[in-house]
């Protein structure tokens, strides 16, 4: 073995992982990423996939990738541009040339690199070349052929064989990063319990790429990325999907109520639905609907029936369930629903992030049909904005629509795992038996909140449902007044939470030139630039919202500090025009975009430059 | 006759009646079917606070609004996804589902066949009138071919569902037909539906007295029925008839059923089907259901009555049975679980 120069110290490295949708680079990088956060980095990942499960092999459109950003520093961000990018063959390559820093290293699989292969990806005959990538760190390594000699005498057959070449890459990397095989030798063990061949396929291949990078002359340098100085805890790393489940279930604990969720499986939702039909240890009750519309009606079934229940979707299946959602809102029943955005209209691009369902979540129903929204920032953060949407709910008997999206829900970071003992109580309204003045529609004065009657308590059977209710009784009224006073009633229930929420606060410069606003995913790089800025001198505030219905309270007070407002969000400007309908007395900026991709911290500083200077 | 529950109480019709004004036509058939769903309630010995009645859109689906039980009143079309919701939730309620033709047949067809396939534990009571009421007076899936409504006023062109037909189809494991003016039936029907776990579809034939007057009228006629009406009884031969002298006999060369007359051709009474709810097999009673006037008396009574687990029990059972050899039993276990590591 020869023996290792002294690694060099690094701040913080990006590494992308690239490959033909088949070729196991998800799984690659989640690897990583757990090595990575088990040795104490801050990281954030970004999974990149097409919508096709096996897209046509070699080609541009069917290049996975899996972004990971490992830091000694906080990581906020998976990384605008990659220091590392493994590309499994020519497509990879094309796909991902652009997201590379100036003279970053390129690790390539030579033997896919083929005349027919160069040709589907689109380029000529010198891939590098054409890339203008002469001058960067190109390491043209045989891995299939290397992957296939390490298995020779397996007696695997060849699909096996090809499908473990992604460990090759991943031991090349581990080397390069000074990182222990162990947890990744961990997780054959446990993966493939029965299947003792493909435990010892993935280890040999693992090694046989960590012993070749230390072989190749091309490697003579090796990194460390240090631990990141982050608060003492336990930790674990967790994705938004995860999260947001496990936020559901702490809540309907919290609450004392068992969690009912009546779902349809669709991208890039459908996680959640997964993880919390895993959950029947915990009593979670998972309901695969037929569809949409039925994975929101079973809900509202079971919230009427006094279970805390939730329904998990996407933008086009929130469109499906939208009339259902008017009726949660009329029958005034304890209900979340978890939106998990994606580029759309229509069908759109299921597997790339977006924030444009904001106005469909406010305003997509018919009549005046007010919910309360909230939004996660961050992949953990999903857990505690899930048990807010239920507290809210259940306290103030509205349905509650958490946003997050396909950044959120398939990114992760490490977590300092929560003790249940310091999450917030959850009060319900329901109403108990031997209450003699029960009404259906009579309400808490302060929050407006109905009382919440259970079906199988004696004493108070009552109807409710989609007709227009009489403000005591809640018997059926057409009476013209009353519907002005109910629908009065709705909207003011709503917004009364806003007593029950905390103010904006504002991240860096409390008053000055610049403030960046933002909502949901994009906090990361939003906070990334205002950082950055700071440092470079500049009077850039970031005020993000994690509250949508209602907005925090002393929004004017914060937007009245700055000089100029920039809203920035994954879309063409809906929340830059929802700002604009309750506050209009100020200016409002917009940086938009709508790329399928999150924004990159140098797109956000540049637009705030424009500003400064503008 | 009313039977005490286990709490002792002892409950008349009256008792599940609303204060709310029932506001369906005069004449409607609903107001019978509202009669016999109080008096089967009131006979099943359960407690009125575990009803919840729940209903989709549509004439019938006011329903609620007059019980005195637990209610909800849905949207369209989503009445048997709704008490899906509930029966899981709480598998104590005695659910009943209340929809029509065009809620559960058109708008909620998809809701039907699935709760009928997962074999929900509901009561589900099928008003068929073969019309669109609340709308006044389209057609809908059930309206007879060529049937003139304001939207086919030349006729329809579309053949109708057999609900019977579809439901045996979804793996359905109950299902009767009843008429809406035939309380007796009906409220002795509602009481086995109750009875049976598991998805009970109640198929009611009804009138519409404004948009579809005479839906039945060739069936119920009084000079008629009984040779146009065959009910089904258990253990019973299956003949009908005003003199008791026709019955149903199985054609083994053309697989089909086929009306014949006692006494004729050497026929006697043991040569007549027996009827059996209860078996698995759906066969004959896919052939009971289709039975149509003039080729054959319609079918009313329990046609099929099989026994099978239900879903809601299924779900509780499997969390019940993974709770019990699982280490995670509170979400401290869960949130410590797997891979974590100490940050010092």
């Amino acid at each position: 073995m020869t023996k290792k120069n002294k690694p060099i110290e690094l701040e913080d490295v990006v590494i992308r992982f690239s490959g033909d949708s088949g070729d196991g680079m998800q799984l690659t990088g989640t690897l990583f990423s757990n090595t990575a956060a088990l040795l104490g980095n801050d990281i954030a990942t970004f999974p990149d996939y097409p919508a096709e499960i096996r897209a046509p092999q070699g080609t541009v459109g069917g290049v996975s990738g899996f972004q990971v950003h490992f830091g000694h520093a906080r990581v906020k961000t998976p990384g605008d541009l990659a220091d590392v990018l493994v590309a499994m063959n020519p497509a990879a390559l094309k796909a991902n040339a652009r997201w590379l820093k100036p003279g970053a290293m390129i690790i390539i699989d030579v033997d896919n690199f083929t005349p027919k292969n160069i040709e589907k990806a689109g380029y000529k005959e010198d891939p590098i070349r054409e890339e203008k990538l002469e001058d960067y760190n190109v390491i043209q390594a045989p891995i299939t052929s290397l992957t296939k000699r390490a298995l020779e005498d397996m007696g695997l057959d060849m699909k096996s064989v090809l499908r473990s070449k992604n460990m090759f890459a991943l031991g090349m990397i581990y080397w390069i990063f000074n990182r222990p095989l162990k947890f990744t030798e961990d997780f054959f063990k446990s993966k493939f319990k029965r299947k003792p061949e493909i435990i010892e396929a993935n280890e040999r291949v693992l090694k046989a790429g960590y012993y070749y990078a230390e072989t190749i002359e091309a490697l003579h340098v090796t990194y460390v990325v240090k631990p990141a100085e982050i608060e003492k805890g336990t930790y674990r790393n967790i994705n938004g999907n995860t999260a947001t489940a496990w936020g559901l279930i702490a809540a309907a604990e919290k609450a004392g109520l068992q969690l009912f969720v009546g779902s349809y499986p669709i991208t890039p939702a459908t996680g959640i639905l997964e993880e919390l039909a895993l959950r029947k240890n915990l009593g979670v009750i998972t309901v695969q609907a037929e569809d949409e519309i039925a994975g929101i009606t079973t809900s509202i079934g079971a919230s009427f029936a006094g279970l805390l229940a939730a329904t998990t979707t996407s933008g086009p299946g929130l469109a499906l369930k939208s009339e259902a959602l008017g009726l949660a809102v009329i029958t005034e029943l304890p209900l979340v629903v978890v939106d998990v955005q994606r580029g759309g209209p229509s069908t759109g691009l299921p597997t790339k992030t977006e924030q444009s369902d904001l106005m469909q979540v406010l305003y997509g129903r018919n009549g005046e049909s007010p919910v309360a929204v909230v939004a996660a920032s961050t992949p953990a953060n999903c857990f505690y904005y899930a048990f807010e949407a239920a507290r809210l709910a259940l306290e103030h008997m509205t349905p509650v629509v958490l946003m997050t999206d396909g950044f959120l829900a398939n990114g992760s970071e490490p977590w300092k795992i929560p003790a249940m003992s310091e999450m917030p109580e959850i009060k319900t309204r329901i109403v108990p038996e031997g209450t003699d003045d029960y009404e259906p529609y009579k309400r808490d004065p302060e929050t407006l909140a109905r009382g919440w009657a259970i079906p199988g308590t004696p004493g108070l059977e009552h109807r409710i449902g989609g007709l227009e209710k009489d403000e005591i009784s809640g018997n059926v009224s057409y009476d013209p007044v009353n519907h002005q006073v109910m629908t009065n009633i709705r909207t003011e229930k709503v917004k009364r939470i806003v007593h029950d929420i905390p103010e904006l606060k504002v991240e860096g410069e409390q008053e000055g030139d610049v403030l960046l606003v933002g909502w949901g995913s994009t906090f990361g790089h939003l906070k990334s630039a205002q950082e950055e800025m700071d440092q470079e001198g500049k009077k850039v505030g970031l005020a993000h919202f994690n509250y949508i219905n209602p907005l925090p309270g002393n929004v004017e007070d914060v937007f009245g500090n700055f000089e100029k407002i920039l809203v920035c969000e994954l879309n063409m400007g809906q929340f830059a025009g929802y700002l604009r309908m309750n506050f209009p007395q100020f200016d409002y900026h917009q940086l938009n975009k709508v790329q399928g991709l999150p924004f990159t911290v140098a797109e956000i500083k540049e637009a705030v430059n424009n500003l400064l200077e503008g | 006759m009313s039977k005490e529950t286990s709490q002792g109480v002892v409950y008349t019709p009256k008792d599940f009646k609303s204060d709310q004004e029932v506001r369906w036509c005069p004449g409607c058939g609903d107001h019978a079917i509202l009669n016999s769903v109080q008096r089967a309630m009131s006979q099943l010995a359960i407690q009125k606070e575990k009803y919840a009645v729940i209903s989709g859109i549509g004439c019938s689906s006011r329903f609620p609004y007059y019980m005195a039980t637990y209610g909800f009143h849905g949207i369209h079309g989503r009445a048997a996804a709704i008490s899906t919701g509930v029966k899981v939730a709480n598998p104590e309620l005695s659910v009943w589902t209340i929809t029509g033709d065009g809620d559960s047949l058109a708008i909620g067809g998809n809701h039907l066949i699935h709760a009928v396939r997962r074999n929900v534990d509901i009561n589900l009571l099928l008003f068929n009138n073969r019309i669109y009421g609340l709308t006044k007076g389209q057609y809908s899936p059930t309206s007879v071919k060529g049937q003139v409504t304001k939207t086919s006023p030349y006729g329809t062109v579309e053949p109708p569902f057999n609900p019977g037909e579809l439901v045996i189809g979804a793996k359905g494991k109950f299902f009767a037909r009843t008429l809406d003016g035939n309380i007796k039936l009906s409220t002795d029907i509602f009481i086995e539906a109750a009875r049976h776990e598991g998805t009970s579809v109640v198929e009611i034939l009804q009138n519409c007295v404004i948009y579809n007057n005479g839906a039945y009228a060739d069936i119920t006629d009084r000079e008629h029925k009984e040779d146009r009406q065959i009910i089904l009884r258990d253990g019973e031969p299956m003949i009908f008839g005003k003199e008791r002298d026709k019955g149903l006999i199985l054609d083994r060369e053309h697989m089909k059923l086929k009306v014949v007359k006692i006494g004729e051709n050497g026929i006697s009474e043991k040569d007549i089907l027996v009827h059996n709810s209860t078996e698995n097999n759906p066969g004959l009673h896919m052939m009971l259901v289709n039975m149509r006037w003039p080729n054959y008396p319609v079918a009313l009574g329990i046609i099929r009555n099989v026994a099978a687990p239900t879903y809601d029990m299924a779900v509780h059972a499997q969390i019940g049975k993974v709770k019990e050899s699982s280490p995670i039993n509170k979400m401290d276990d869960l949130l410590t679980s797997g891979n974590t590591w100490e940050v010092q």
